[in-house]
């Protein structure tokens, strides 16, 4: 896997992710208080990056043969989890992820909300709502980037791409000020579950002792098989008549905009 | 004890989310792979079969469940 390639798959990655931290701090700032709410996205960035302090070094201590089993597996049922979702999103059987109607939930919900102070924050609800927002969809990118710079022995370049894609998306929702609901997020999720899922069962493979026909070049065949399965089930779903319900019947609208 | 709950809750859901039974394959075609490993049987086709069988039949049956519900409430 080359350096750009590693650069591209993280970007992609972390970049969904980052969209829908995105549009929960617009949510905070906007209809609360800005400060209390970037008080928030540092105190998450600061558990972040402690996260990261802690793990980096560590994965990096481990044989890189138990590493890639171990993290191939984790990053295998991780991307068998969201390819999961994709499909039945893009079969019908489970909502959109609709970037518009999670801000102006997020929106209703803030205006409703009691101001409170506690110590130096002013509005504790924005602190929060920022600080959850962040920490969540940023242990994602985390664990995205870790997993795969520790993969390829380029954690560094793995976190650059991850704050790139950080920062360019944060850098235009905050120009915007609005929630990037022109983002393809669906399509993009799609994309990313077919990645992690092939590269999971790429590396796990590895760390599993498993010798791959044509070596990193067996990727090529990866992607392509995990994409056309992803296409050939949302298919057959769409066939079968997939109206939202499903998992969707079982699951609030809430909880579905929280990104779960 | 809760907070502690909570934590174990979170990452269950953080890794594991919806469906269980796609992490309990995913683990089962690892083991499976490492055991074939160690022997003169190619194991690399292990992990992509498992995906396959372990996602087509986690959407069919929520399809299924679906197109049951619907039958029993029309």
């Amino acid at each position: 896997m080359t350096g750009w390639a590693l650069f591209a798959a993280v970007f992609l990655a972390c970049s969904v992710e980052a969209v829908e931290a995105t549009t929960i701090v617009l949510a905070a700032g906007t209809t609360r208080d800005w400060r209390s709410t970037f008080t928030g996205v540092a105190a998450a960035l600061v558990v972040l990056a402690g996260v990261i302090a802690a793990v980096g070094p560590a994965l990096s201590a481990i044989p890189i043969q138990s590493l890639r089993l171990v993290v191939g597996g984790l990053l295998l049922v991780f991307g068998l989890q969201w390819l999961r979702k994709a499909v039945l999103r893009a079969g019908g059987y489970k909502a959109l992820h609709d970037e518009a109607q999670i801000f102006r939930d997020e929106v209703t919900a803030a205006r409703t909300a009691p101001r409170q102070r506690l110590g130096s924050v002013s509005d504790w609800y924005a602190f929060t709502l920022a600080f959850k927002g962040v920490l969540l969809e940023g242990l994602e990118v985390v664990f995205i980037a870790v997993t795969f710079g520790a993969n390829q022995h380029n954690i560094v370049l793995a976190g650059v791409a991850a704050a790139a894609a950080v920062i360019v998306v944060a850098s235009i929702g905050v120009a915007v000020r609005a929630p990037l609901a022109r983002v393809p997020e669906n399509t993009l999720k799609f994309a990313v579950g077919i990645l992690l899922t092939s590269f999971g069962i790429f590396w796990g493979g590895e760390g599993a002792g498993a010798q791959w026909p044509g070596s990193d070049a067996a990727l090529l065949v990866l992607v392509p098989m995990i994409a056309l399965l992803g296409i050939g089930l949302t298919g057959a779903l769409r066939l079968t008549g997939g109206s939202g319900s499903g998992e969707e019947s079982a699951m609030s609208r809430s909880a579905v905009a929280s990104g779960q | 004890m809760s907070r502690v709950r909570a934590f174990a809750i979170f990452w269950y859901d953080f890794i594991v989310g919806d469906d269980w039974k796609l992490a309990a394959g995913a683990v089962v075609a690892l083991v499976v792979t490492v055991v074939l490993s160690r022997t003169s049987v190619p194991s690399w086709w292990v992990l992509p079969a498992a995906t396959v069988l372990l996602l087509s039949f986690s959407v069919w049956v929520v399809a299924r469940g679906s197109s049951r519900s619907e039958n029993e409430s029309g």
